[in-house]
């Protein structure tokens, strides 16, 4: 054995790799985790769906209420009406957050994820990227479009809503923004639950079932139930939400508040357990 | 260079992996060896830092893999199960897996063509027979062109020009001074390919030696006499470490003795020898006989000894 103190283990020479292979960078697990997102067909497929969801129900929603009569619901009058969609929206967008994760640990994909970037954690962050860029860019554009084009609509029968009355970009951009940081939501539980209909109906759980049961237990349960994310949501997305509701600059804090402890835990989850 | 201290994993109430202290050294192949269940899945889980250690280290030249900075470039790896997505088209996997390290796509099409996947790389993995899939592992395996190798049965599936394409293959890397850590249930091809075995059972390790260390300690080597004058044969034969089986009407079987000293033995009493055959033990005999104990899931059918 030489002398040399380096901590070179081996006594034959390390052997040079003819590759020339870049440190990890964030940037790097960007590009990765964006070229996983657009090379499946899946993904394109879900997001499809909720697009054309938007648009479709925006329209059906103009078109059934181009005559007033007495007995419609407010709610199908009000300037987030044509944006009903989202009910949909946030099922498909859900499912995608849900499945662009689920579906590394069903196919096992996620191992060799982890033997490209062992750290773990930048696959998180880098899959959160993609995802919120690429549904946000998505649903902004179809929510805009969905709002122009039903209210085009109406106007052939009535005075419709603009993009410029008071209000309505908050509703147009609050629709948007709560389908993609749902989608977020429904990420960060596949990240802890793993498997897809596990993950799938912990999903469903949080955003519909909750809210119901806690509705059972008169006004306690109805107040509890405007901190869950589906009814702080509506808060700022929704023109008239049910009541009681927050007021919309509060929904989205806690929204959000909802989506930073999704991450944290999914975090602490992936850190911790073995994959 | 692949190092493991007291490396032990415990699932529940099963211990998994048993204080395991082992080295991995670099320019040679090294088998992992044992039966189903002994824990060597689990350990190279751990040495990928899938798994956590529940005690004990391990390190892969130097740090453990999570520490690297080139991960890619350190170690390729190709475990057990599939770890494909089944909707993506084997040259996005690599080119996704790729981008984590700055590899460019030329390099994902020269890795295709070295494990012969050019025909079908813009298909889905999904659809990939076994030894596609295992063509596939070990193209996302070689990409950076990593200093250390961690294989779990490489060869599973693959027909036999790909099974002498991966032994070449090793045996190249080896050479070049890489680190090879190789587990296969194949004893024959491991016997062809390792020149250094690590053997476990239920999670301990039972032997860290040279190939021929291996086989020569755990059996030796059998010496078949065949003559019509058996019986007075094995009597002078017989004596302290050495056994004289009467495996058939006129033949023995001999341990302990050269073929010379029996063919010597029998020339000076004048006994006709029909037959003297060296028979060396192989691998895996020799395997076989380290892991009777220590077997965890033995089938009850083959479990009964034939009786001679």
């Amino acid at each position: 054995m030489s002398t040399a103190t380096t901590d070179a283990p081996a006594a034959l020479p390390i052997p040079r790799t003819a590759v020339d292979s870049q440190p990890i960078t964030l940037a790097r697990a960007v590009k990765a985790e964006w070229i996983k997102w657009r090379s499946l067909r899946s993904t394109w497929t879900v997001l499809g769906a909720a697009v054309i969801g938007m648009l479709a129900v925006g329209l059906i929603v103009a078109y059934n209420t181009r005559h007033l009569t007495g007995n419609q619901d407010a709610n199908d009058l009000s300037s987030s009406a044509t944006l009903q969609g989202f009910f949909l929206g946030q099922l498909l967008i859900g499912a995608l957050g849900v499945l662009f994760v689920s579906s590394e640990f069903s196919t096992g994909m996620i191992r060799s994820t982890f033997a490209a970037v062992p750290k773990r954690l930048p696959v998180l962050c880098a899959k959160l990227v993609v995802f919120f860029v690429v549904t946000a860019v998505a649903m902004t554009t179809i929510t805009v479009i969905t709002f122009v084009a039903s209210q085009a609509l109406i106007g052939h029968y009535r005075t419709g809503f603009s993009l410029s009355d008071p209000g309505v970009w908050r509703i147009v951009l609050g629709t948007s923004l709560y389908m993609v940081l749902v989608g977020v939501i429904g990420g960060m539980i596949g990240w802890m639950v793993r498997s897809t209909p596990g993950s799938l109906v912990s999903f469903f759980a949080l955003l519909f079932v909750l809210p119901e049961l806690l509705s059972l237990f008169a006004s306690t349960g109805r107040h509890i139930a405007q901190f869950l994310p589906s009814q702080a949501g509506e808060a700022f997305a929704v023109a008239q939400p049910e009541s009681p509701h927050l007021s919309p600059g509060a929904g989205v804090l806690v929204l959000c508040a909802w989506v930073v402890a999704g991450i944290v835990a999914a975090a602490f989850s992936l850190h911790r357990r073995d994959a | 260079m692949i190092k493991a201290e007291g490396l032990t994993k415990r699932y529940g109430e099963k211990l998994a992996v048993d204080g395991l202290t082992f080295t991995v050294k670099p320019g040679v192949i090294t088998g992992f060896l044992g039966p189903n269940g002994a824990g060597k899945s689990t350990t190279m889980r751990m040495i990928m830092g899938l798994d956590c250690p529940t005690s004990g280290s391990v390190t892969v030249n130097g740090k453990p893999f999570a520490e690297h900075r080139r991960p890619l470039a350190e170690v390729g790896a190709l475990l057990e199960a599939r770890a494909v997505h089944t909707g993506r088209s084997a040259r996005n996997h690599l080119l996704a897996m790729a981008a984590t390290a700055g590899i460019g796509a030329e390099r994902v099409d020269e890795v295709i063509g070295m494990v012969g996947l050019g025909d079908v790389a813009g298909r889905r993995a999904g659809g990939f027979s076994l030894g596609m899939g295992q063509r596939l592992g070990i193209a996302s395996a070689l990409l950076a062109d990593p200093r250390t190798l961690i294989l779990d049965e490489p060869v599973n599936g693959l027909d036999p020009d790909g099974v002498r394409w991966i032994r070449n293959l090793l045996k190249r890397l080896a050479g070049e001074g890489r680190t090879v850590f190789l587990s296969s249930h194949l004893m024959s091809e491991m016997a062809l390919t390792a020149d250094h075995i690590i053997l476990v059972g239920k999670g301990k390790l039972l032997r860290d030696q040279s190939m021929a260390e291996f086989i020569a300690g755990a059996s030796a080597d059998v010496v078949t006499v065949r003559s019509p004058q058996a019986g007075r044969l094995a009597d002078l034969l017989a004596g302290a470490d050495v056994t004289v089986r009467n495996v058939a009407e006129q033949t023995l079987e001999v341990q302990g003795l050269t073929s010379d000293h029996i063919g010597v033995t029998a020339a000076g009493a004048g006994i006709t020898l029909l037959e003297l055959a060296t028979h060396a033990a192989s691998l895996e005999e020799a395997y076989m006989a380290l892991t009777d104990e220590s077997i965890d899931y033995r089938s009850s059918v083959d479990d009964t000894e034939v009786a001679a």
